[in-house]
C-alpha cells in the first residue's frame, strides 16, 4: 500500500519559496494499492493528483475527516467534478443537526462558490460514515469521532495485513501536555494502535501549543506519545502551521528530535511524498 | 480493551476542571471515571479503586431518605439516566466517611453523541449546605 501526500499544510494554502519544501497545499493524502484508490481529504492538494492518469474507472472515492475548509477547498475545482461521466462518491461524518449534504452545500453554493451543488456536472453521491467499519473495494475502512470542533472523524485504512492511520486535525488532550495515562481514555487510540504509518497532526511545538489549547491541534510532542503508546510504527508529522516557514518548522522538528527518544521513525509530512507501507 | 467513546473522553476532561464532584458511567452503569471532588464523597481514590461495578458505587455512600431509610441503587439518579436514557434529578442524603449525613441534589444527564448512541451519563452532585 502506498501513502501518497498531496498536501501537508493546514488551515490555508501558502504559496511562498519559503514553505516549497514541506508544500503550501492544504491537506489531501492518496491510499493506493494497485489499481485501487481512496482520497482522503479534499483540501487544495486534491488539485495535485493527476486524475487523467490514475482515475480513468468512472467511479471516484473521497472521504473527508470534517468540513472545515483547508479539507475542502478542493472539491469545487478538481476536473472529474465538472465530467459528467464521471461518479463522485463523497464520504464524511454525520452527527451534526444538519445533513453531510446540507452542510457540503454552504460551502458549494452562491456565494462562496459560483455553482449551486445540484448543478455540479458530475455524479455527486454523498454518504454519512456508517459508525461500523465497511469497505471501498479492497480497503476495510474505519472511522472514529475524535477531538476536534465540529464533526471530525479520523480513518484507519486497511488493507490485508497493512494498515495506516489519518488523523489530520486533533486535540486528544484538551489544555495538557500529556495524554491520560489509560489508554482507552485516548481519543482516537484505537485507530492508531498497531498501525504500520500514522499521518497525525503536529501543528505545534509544545511551547506554542500554551497558547493555542482548545484550537483543535497538538504539539508534536503529544502526536509522538499517542504514537508511542499506540505502538504505531511509523509517524509522519502533518498539518503544518502555515505561519512557519519550512525553516521554522525543520528548526522546531528538530529541538524535538534532540529531546526526545522513540524507538519508531519520525518525520515531518512533506507535500508531493510518498511513503510504502 | 476499546477506548471509550469521544463523548465520554470529552467529558472526563471536562470533570478533571471542575470543582464540583462528577461521576461518569459507562452504558452498562459501571463506575468509570470520577473526579477528585468525588473522592470525598465516595471516600475512594479513583487511582486506587480503577472503575467500579453499579451495585458496588451504589451502595458505597449510603444514599438514604430524610428518615435514615435506605434508597436502593435502582432510585439513584444515575442509575435511572442509565436505564431510561433520559435526564434524571433527585435530593437526598449520603453519609460521609465520618458517618455524618448530608444533602445533595444530584443531577444525571445521558451521554449521547454524533453517533446517536447512548455511549453512558455523566452526574454532578452538589452539596445543599455549601456556601459559596
Amino acid at each position: 500500500m502506498r501513502i501518497k501526500l498531496h498536501g501537508t499544510r493546514g488551515a490555508y494554502p501558502t504559496s511562498s519559496r519559503e514553505t516549497q519544501k514541506l508544500g503550501g497545499k492544504t491537506p489531501c493524502i492518496e491510499i493506493i494499492e494497485k489499481n485501487e484508490r481512496l482520497i482522503l481529504d479534499a483540501g487544495t492538494g486534491i488539485l495535485n493528483i493527476d486524475f487523467d492518469s490514475y482515475y480513468t474507472s468512472v467511479r471516484i472515492d473521497i472521504l473527508l475527516t470534517h468540513l472545515h475548509m483547508d479539507h475542502i477547498q478542493g472539491l469545487g475545482f478538481f476536473k472529474p467534478i465538472f465530467d459528467p461521466n464521471k461518479e463522485i462518491h463523497i464520504w464524511g461524518p454525520g452527527g451534526s443537526s444538519y445533513t453531510l449534504k446540507d452542510r457540503l452545500n454552504r460551502f458549494l453554493s452562491p456565494p462562496l462558490f459560483p455553482v449551486m451543488l445540484r448543478d455540479i456536472p458530475s455524479k455527486l453521491v454523498i454518504h454519512e460514515l456508517p459508525n461500523e467499519p465497511f469497505k471501498l473495494g479492497k480497503f476495510l475502512i474505519t472511522s472514529k469521532f475524535v477531538c476536534h470542533p465540529g464533526p471530525t472523524v479520523g480513518f484507519r485504512i486497511q488493507f490485508g495485513s497493512k494498515s495506516v492511520t489519518y488523523i489530520p486535525d486533533h486535540e486528544p488532550m484538551l489544555s495538557s501536555q500529556h495524554l491520560f495515562k489509560e489508554d482507552n481514555w485516548i481519543s482516537g487510540f484505537d485507530l492508531c494502535k498497531n498501525t504500520d504509518l500514522l499521518v497525525h497532526d503536529s501543528q505545534y511545538s509544545s511551547g506554542e501549543y500554551e497558547n493555542k489549547a482548545g484550537w483543535g491541534h497538538c504539539s508534536m510532542e503529544i502526536a509522538a506519545e499517542l504514537s508511542a503508546r499506540a505502538r504505531a510504527r511509523r509517524l509522519v508529522m502533518f498539518h503544518h502551521d502555515p505561519e512557519q516557514t519550512d525553516r521554522d518548522r525543520t528548526k522546531i522538528f528538530r529541538k524535538f528530535l534532540s529531546t526526545h527518544r522513540y524507538d519508531f521513525p519520525i518525520e515531518l509530512a512533506v507535500q508531493g511524498h510518498e511513503i510504502e507501507v | 480493551m476499546s477506548a471509550h467513546e469521544i463523548e465520554i473522553i470529552l467529558s472526563r476532561q471536562l470533570a478533571d476542571c471542575l470543582t464540583v464532584p462528577v461521576f461518569i458511567v459507562d452504558p452498562e452503569g459501571t463506575l468509570i471515571f470520577y473526579n477528585e471532588p468525588a473522592e470525598q464523597i465516595l471516600g475512594k481514590r479513583f487511582q486506587d479503586t480503577g472503575e467500579m461495578r453499579v451495585g458496588d458505587w451504589g451502595n458505597d455512600f449510603y444514599p438514604h431518605d430524610e428518615k435514615g431509610n435506605t434508597i436502593p441503587p435502582a432510585d439513584l439518579p444515575l442509575v435511572q439516566t442509565i436505564n431510561s436514557h433520559v435526564p434524571a434529578h433527585k435530593t437526598f442524603w449520603i453519609k460521609s466517611m465520618e458517618g455524618k449525613s448530608f444533602k445533595i441534589s444530584v443531577t444525571s444527564i445521558p451521554i449521547i453523541g454524533r453517533s446517536k448512541e447512548f455511549a453512558g451519563a455523566l452526574a454532578v452532585f452538589w452539596d445543599n449546605d455549601l456556601k459559596l
